[in-house]
């Protein structure tokens, strides 16, 4: 117990002095400049790329939590199967893979790389979900039911409290994802911090390169934590487990 | 009161779990159903509350046939215990208790009220509790609040399946009195699982003894020792049935059959009260110097005393 608390601290301050280390290093060399100079632009690609994010993640949540609801329900355990294998043999194609395909059927744009990464996101939340609703322990359905719990008050008083967890570490994994794979929708013209990450690659400016990818993971971070923000306010204290 | 009425249940093509049982659980007995495991006591008791199906005959509850009710209502009135207790981990204390209440739209005050009180039954202070989450309780504490929750709405009667199964056995014991004393005030109709003989014969009004879906025996604890049906029974409640009878009887009971011997002027080593029962009492006798205990009434008044023929006396007449 006391000897992992010192590697975790340990690798922690590593980890910090690595990150003050590189911003020192990238400020004093004036890396972050071209973000001031171009300040407008900046504004623009980083709304975009939120927007993409959003759009995509929300529209996945809203499909993969409800169709893993459904087909945990007792009536529908048969779709399970097919509806996991297909999902999973989703998740097996790589995500540049799934833009140029997505690019060849809705053409190129915002739209596309949205519908992208919507599809992208389904997985994680749909397969955490379901694992979530699994796991939560068959006796406290049982007593539920025996208790007279109508199906609906089973799944939003038993199943959903005791699996937010999980859900919710689902939705953060595929967010957070999704912000670093939004980089790749300025190829199919989708716009967003990818921009300046692709064109800083071209012609060889690393101020360029480095101030769109250092907003990017900048933003990754900030969404974690704040996801873990609803994270404690969403999952119910009796269930965490320190 | 729940009667069965040739009740069979068969689990996919062949295997019969309950087999054609038929007995009656009358109001306010606590009936136990008592067999090795895989006998079906699970299922036999699953089927009040139609958590199972029935595959034939039928089950009434207060002569109403439970096919014809509607589930979820059936449910809410009556009580659900389970051994590993179905707290749910994500209410707190207070909401457990009060869930079937809440179910049935209670009003806040009544919910409270009722909260208060269920927890005195089971001696735990309602405020320290309320806000605390399943999770923080012993396992005798959330076998308690099991209990309780099952007795919430009032109901008139309550399946228990190994309630005190998974508890140590002092522990257990302390539960299961405390249980008792509640029965005593509440009168409850009561279908209790259990798979020991001890607990059993303590519990029960009544014992159904099952095996392999078919019921053995049903009759009351000190009949089922005294008189087992079968060579099945007689192994079941074990070669000792003669000991385990007497922790049934009192001396109190003796009395009514038998003088006490009298005590002039001797002095005995150790006294027993007069509501101890005699598998104790013998204890004590096997104790003493003597061979022989006073025996004393609420007041701690000797009134006679007590040896191993007395005892051995009012055994053979009693399986006469
Ligand atoms: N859902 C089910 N499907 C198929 N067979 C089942 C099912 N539930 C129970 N059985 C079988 O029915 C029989 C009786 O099971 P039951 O759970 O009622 O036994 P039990 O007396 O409660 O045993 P235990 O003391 O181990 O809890 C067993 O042979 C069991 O394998
Ligand atoms: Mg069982």
């Amino acid at each position: 117990m006391n000897s992992q608390k010192v590697i975790t601290w340990t690798v922690r301050v590593f980890i910090y002095f690595l990150v003050i280390a590189f911003f020192y290093w990238t400020i004093k060399n004036q890396y972050f400049s071209y973000i001031f100079e171009n300040i407008e632009q900046f504004k623009v690609l980083v709304i975009e790329h939120l927007q993409i994010v959003g759009l995509s993640s929300a529209m996945a949540i809203l499909v993969s939590i409800p169709s893993a609801i459904l087909v945990t329900r007792p009536k529908f355990k048969r779709l399970e199967g097919i509806v996991s294998t297909v999902a999973n043999f989703g998740y097996t194609i790589p995500n540049m893979a799934i833009l140029a395909l997505m690019m060849g059927v809705l053409g190129i744009g915002f739209k596309t790389a949205v519908f992208a990464l919507f599809l992208y996101s389904i997985l994680p939340i749909y397969r955490n979900t379901v694992a979530g609703i699994h796991s939560v322990n068959p006796n406290l359905i049982d007593a539920a039911k025996g208790i007279g719990f109508k199906p609906h008050q089973i799944l939003f008083r038993v199943e959903l409290p005791n699996a937010a967890y999980a859900i919710i570490a689902g939705v953060r994994t595929a967010v957070v994802i999704n912000i670093g794979a939004t980089a790749l929708a300025y190829l199919i013209g989708g716009g967003g911090l990818g921009n300046w990450i692709f064109m800083g690659i071209k012609v060889f400016d690393d101020s360029i390169l480095l101030s769109g990818a250092v907003t990017v993971t900048l933003l990754a971070v900030i969404t974690d934590y704040l996801l873990r923000g609803v994270e404690r306010l969403v999952v119910p204290k009796g269930t965490k487990r320190s | 009161m729940i009667e069965y009425n040739e009740v069979t249940k068969v689990f996919g093509k062949d295997v019969r779990a309950v087999d054609n049982v038929s007995f009656k659980v009358e109001s306010g007995d606590i009936v136990v159903l008592l067999g090795p495991s895989g006998c079906g006591k699970t299922t036999l008791l699953r089927m009040v509350n139609r958590l199972e199906s029935i595959t034939e005959g039928n089950i009434l509850v207060n002569n109403q046939r439970i096919a014809d009710l509607n589930e979820i209502e059936l449910r809410r009135e009556i009580g659900y215990v389970i051994q590993s207790n179905g707290l749910f981990p994500n209410m707190t204390i207070e909401q457990n208790v009060t869930i079937v209440p809440n179910l049935l739209g209670w009003d806040k005050e009544k919910k409270e009220e009722r909260y208060q009180y269920l927890m005195n039954l089971v001696g735990m202070d309602p405020d320290d509790y309320r806000k605390r989450y399943p999770h923080e309780l012993s396992g005798g504490q959330q076998q308690r609040i099991g209990v309780i929750r099952a007795l919430a709405a009032d109901p008139p009667a309550m399946l228990m399946d190994e309630p005190f199964g998974a508890l140590d056995p002092i522990i257990r014991e302390k539960v299961q009195d405390e249980f008792l004393a509640i029965q005593r005030e509440l009168h409850k109709t009561v279908l209790f699982v259990s798979h020991d003989i001890n607990e059993a014969i303590k519990m029960g009004d009544k014992i159904a003894l099952l095996r392999d879906g078919k019921l053995m025996q049903y009759d009351t604890p000190a009949n089922i020792l005294q008189n087992p049906a079968n060579d099945f029974v007689a192994q079941f409640v074990g070669q000792d049935r003669t000991i385990k009878s007497l922790s049934i009887h009192y001396i109190e009971d003796l009395m009514k059959h038998k003088q006490l011997n009298e005590t002039t002027d001797q002095k005995f080593s150790k006294q027993v009260p007069v509501n101890m029962n005699l598998r104790d009492a013998l204890g004590n006798i096997l104790e003493s110097d003597e061979k022989e205990v006073a025996v004393t009434d609420e007041n701690q008044k000797v009134i006679g005393s007590i040896d191993f023929s007395l005892i051995s006396q009012y055994v053979s007449e009693l399986s006469q």
